[in-house]
């Protein structure tokens, strides 16, 4: 398995993670290692067997559409790293 | 109030050597005490009223900060707490504060804590195992009577084992996840570490149940696990499952099983050898599924709501990204890295897709096992505690250490760590007994049995 710098790039990209050079070159190698290893899974025939993304066997969990108390616009705006009235702020989107 | 106060001055004591705590909550735990003294007073108290109690710091606690041993939320302070501990605190319970666990609950040894090193209470040079390696020193070192901790690979079990107490994952959907800071959502679940597998019963107890804030918790009823505790395993099938017992097993942890099972055939349990066939592929598959609903579920970390904010950003995707990168640890970031990549265009059939399918292969083999077998019995960890930093530049080698426990959160199914003995150099060793889905009365009354036939959970680390 090998991983490239920008196989890296790529993936940070997506991931919205910036890393330095050395961090690069260090999930490169790790990322090959790794990959490498789960690559043992290619070893079993998997062939009309289902995929489970659950394991407790669940129907929809359906409940009434009711209006309940929610906890308002000061205690969920509390954490704003930064704020105007009631809404969130953040840098300029379009320049 | 006296248990309070004892167990605060304990933890100033013992905490510069140990560092289980990320925050103490002195005043609320002289409030809960104050409150559950009144509570006894008027007689209308449960076996949980006045107990102090500490909590791994993934549960949001509202108007105390809650970390998850990130820098990312470094000064989040939840506006609601999760059911969980709702649920321990309306029976009264003390809340003595928020304990010290890897970053996002993503490690096997508290290293990737932002908040400090915690060490092993039976040798401080040893990690105390992770992610919750908090919850398990605390107990060890006797600076809590119980804790919450949370295992989506072993979280629980693990640092339970390598800190000589109790710990149960139960049944995935046993316990309400609302207010849990999220890692791989399909495999997460809460549960207790305690010094005794009666605690353990009694927390479990407490803590099941449907919640109508997680859909995924289910709704079949609460059995009193304090009743199964019977004492006896006489006919109990016992299975032992060969890839488990395999040849590069610490001679340590392999003395400590054959004691184990030597115990339970005095008891007149039965042993049976099974086969769970796919467990090589269970460490690939997991490494696979938690790393993808990371990726996913960490992607909400983006600096707008709450959490860290990198400053002087140039724009909108420049905040995000340098949030992210500033706010997030290593281990977060490979993890982070590693979903993204298995989740991406071109790789989601032959990674994620594909372990989901490998999934499917090893319930199918617990499905199997548990035709034959009431029980699963195995080794929770190949070795005894390692030291601090042996295996931190090797992600690979750590995540390799958690092949025995990872298996049961893939197959969703309970297991608990039970202290089993000691290594030659006097770490704690834990055995596994692996449960049927929503059967934790039957683990928990084999791990009762063992621990009136054993001594282990009497010693104590000297601290």
């Amino acid at each position: 398995m090998n991983i490239s710098v920008a196989d890296v790039e790529k993936v940070a990209r997506l991931a919205r993670l910036e890393l330095s050079e050395e961090e690069k070159s260090l999930y490169a190698g790790q990322m090959a290692a790794i990959l490498g290893y789960v690559e043992k899974l290619k070893e079993l025939n998997t062939d009309g067997i289902l995929p489970t993304s659950h394991a407790v066997p669940m129907e929809n969990a359906f409940r009434e559409d009711a209006v309940s108390p929610s906890i308002g616009i000061e205690k969920a705006l509390a954490n704003a790293p930064d704020r105007v009235e009631s809404f969130y702020r953040v840098p300029k989107v379009i320049e | 109030m006296e248990a309070t106060k004892a167990m605060l001055a304990r933890i100033e004591a013992v905490e510069p050597q140990i560092g289980s705590f990320i925050t103490v909550t002195h005043g609320q735990a002289l409030a809960d005490a104050e409150a559950a003294d009144r509570r006894i007073a008027s007689g209308e108290m449960t076996f949980l009223t006045g107990i102090p109690l500490a909590i791994k710091d993934i549960f949001l606690t509202e108007g105390i900060r809650t970390t998850c041993g990130s820098r990312m939320l470094d000064n989040f302070i939840p506006p609601y707490s999760a059911t969980s501990w709702e649920k321990l605190h309306s029976h009264g319970a003390v809340l003595l504060g928020k304990l010290n666990q890897d970053e996002f609950a993503m490690g096997s040894s508290n290293e990737s804590s932002a908040f400090g090193v915690c060490r092993n209470p039976w040798d401080r040079t040893c990690i105390p195992g992770g992610s919750s390696g908090g919850s398990a020193a605390a107990v060890a070192a006797r600076q809590a009577t119980a804790t919450l901790g949370t295992d989506t690979g072993g979280s629980i079990r693990q640092p339970a084992s390598h800190c000589g107490c109790v710990g149960l994952k139960p049944t995935y959907g046993r316990v309400s996840r609302y207010g849990v800071i999220a890692y791989a959502s399909s495999l997460d679940q809460v549960g207790p570490l305690t010094r005794d597998v009666t605690d353990s019963a009694i927390m479990l107890g407490a803590l099941a149940g449907h919640d109508p804030k997680d859909s995924t918790s289910v709704a079949t009823p609460v059995p009193d696990y304090c009743a199964a505790l019977t004492g006896t395993v006489k006919g109990l099938r016992i299975g032992l499952p060969k890839e488990y017992f395999i040849a590069g097993l610490d001679p340590d942890v392999q003395k400590t099983m054959d004691a184990a099972i030597e115990t339970y055939r005095r008891l007149d349990a039965e042993f049976v050898d099974i086969s769970l066939p796919h467990t090589d592929y269970a460490v690939a598959t997991y490494y696979l599924i938690a790393t993808a609903e990371a990726s996913s579920n960490l992607a909400r970390y983006d600096g707008v709501r709450f959490g860290h904010r990198a400053e002087d950003a140039a724009g909108l995707l420049d905040m995000y990204t340098r949030s992210r990168s500033q706010g997030f640890g290593a281990e977060v970031k490979r993890r982070i890295m590693l979903g993204t990549y298995a989740l991406s265009s071109g790789y989601y059939d032959a990674y994620y897709v594909k372990a989901q399918k490998v999934r499917t292969l090893i319930m199918q083999d617990f499905m199997r096992a548990f035709g034959d077998v009431d029980v699963i019995l195995t080794p929770v960890a190949p070795t005894p505690a390692f030291k601090i930093g042996e295996k931190s530049d090797d992600p690979l080698q750590m995540y390799l250490s958690d092949i025995f426990t990872i298996p049961v959160n893939l197959a969703g199914t309970c297991a608990m760590s039970v202290p089993a003995g000691f290594s030659a150099a006097g770490l704690p060793i834990g055995l596994q007994l692996i449960g049927k889905p929503f059967d934790e009365e039957t683990i928990l009354r084999a791990a009762h049995a063992f621990e009136q036939a054993t001594e282990w959970h009497t010693r104590k680390a000297v601290i």
